[in-house]
């Protein structure tokens, strides 16, 4: 009983505290918006996942983190041949943006490959054909997307199936940039969606 | 009385998921479904739930499909927001009395090099091989490409 409520103080005490947390960060975060429209801001210097990147989408054209800047986005890294977890989570997105309205195209949403042996840039567009939604399809070199997911902290392993073929195990949340390119958070493909709709607004807003 | 029998018959009629139900020996496999694919994927997934009324335990071994090169049983977890997906080599356990689930975000029964991809609202045959029960051959019924639960079902996408 007295344990119960022991543990129901700790857990109140631990939500004041994120909640503590996360009022700071969103103090911090309103006040280095100035800062950050100068070019003084260095992204190496924050904590958060993000920096330069230079991939080419599946036209052809060079996308960078400076090209994307203008407008938040909200960004995915995973492969066509990933069965589950990357439709569903593009579904999602898609279902996001019919809730966000004519809000929608105030935000980019970007799917990069983790597997650039199989997926060419044929192969992207064609997994994203599958959904209504604009998404900007990422692919380029391997060394420099394996320089992205570190930057951007995408767990990403090459796993060998008995099969003789391979699965890539990979970290699969969605991260949220706002227009400055500047990291604000991840989100679940699970989470709530009237929740999900609601952070996707204050992006855009911001 | 009458009413009432012909009531039943609409409800029954009108329920797909009992229509898709197939049995063989102690095992009831409902509602097999899959995504439709890209045109260029080499992959599909599929799901669907097999009960064991049984008193002995059983095990989904392997599977085969005319849509599909290979076909391999795989399990998906998701740890610390890492996604990873593995073949279960050994199949698969229906215990005895339970139930074995292949749902999205876990088991899934995997068709690899797809003949052709997979198109919403068709149907899309596979035959599954049981350790006790032996060979049962179900339809999977396509939904959307990016579907959370079969089409119908609250939690799919449309």
């Amino acid at each position: 009983m007295s344990d119960s409520r022991t543990r129901g103080l700790l857990r109140g005490t631990a939500l004041a505290t994120v909640l503590t947390l996360g009022l700071i960060v969103t103090v911090t975060g309103c006040s280095r918006q100035p800062e950050a429209s100068g070019n003084g801001a260095t992204t190496s210097q924050r904590a958060g996942p993000g920096g330069p990147f230079k991939l080419v989408d599946t036209q052809g054209r060079t996308v960078t983190n400076e090209t994307l800047k203008g407008k938040p986005y909200a960004i995915f890294f995973g492969f066509t041949r990933c069965p589950d977890v990357c439709p569903t989570t593009m579904a999602r997105m898609e279902l996001l943006r019919k809730r966000l309205g004519t809000e929608a195209d105030k935000m980019n949403v970007v799917f990069v490959s983790v597997d650039p042996e199989h997926d060419k840039k044929e192969d992207i567009a064609s997994f994203l054909s599958m959904f209504d939604a604009p998404v900007i399809g990422l692919t380029g070199d391997p060394a420099e997307l394996k320089r992205m997911e570190k930057s951007f902290k995408i767990y990403v392993e090459r796993v060998p199936l008995p099969n003789g073929d391979y699965t890539i195990d990979h970290t699969a949340r969605i991260l949220l940039f706002d227009r400055d390119g500047q990291f604000v958070d991840t989100m679940d493909a699970k989470e709530p969606e009237a929740q999900a709709v609601t952070r996707l607004k204050r992006l855009i807003d911001a | 009385m009458t009413y009432r029998i012909a009531l039943a018959l609409v409800a029954t009629l009108a329920t797909p998921a009992l229509a898709q139900d197939v049995r063989k020996g102690s095992l009831t496999i409902s509602q097999p479904w899959s995504r439709a694919t890209s045109p260029r994927a080499t992959v599909g997934a599929g799901f669907l739930t097999i009960r064991n009324a049984g008193a002995r335990g059983d095990r989904l071994i392997s599977a085969t499909s005319p849509r599909a090169e290979r076909v391999e049983i795989h399990t998906m977890s998701m740890d610390g927001g890492v996604m990873r997906m593995r073949q279960l080599v050994d199949g698969l356990a229906v215990p005895a009395g339970g139930t074995a689930t292949l749902a999205p975000s876990g088991n899934h029964i995997m068709l690899i090099g797809l003949k052709s991809p997979l198109k919403a609202g068709e149907r899309v045959p596979a035959t599954l091989r049981f350790a006790r029960a032996g060979t049962v051959t179900v339809q999977f019924a396509i939904g959307g490409a990016g579907d959370a639960a079969p089409a119908g079902q609250n939690g799919g996408r449309k």
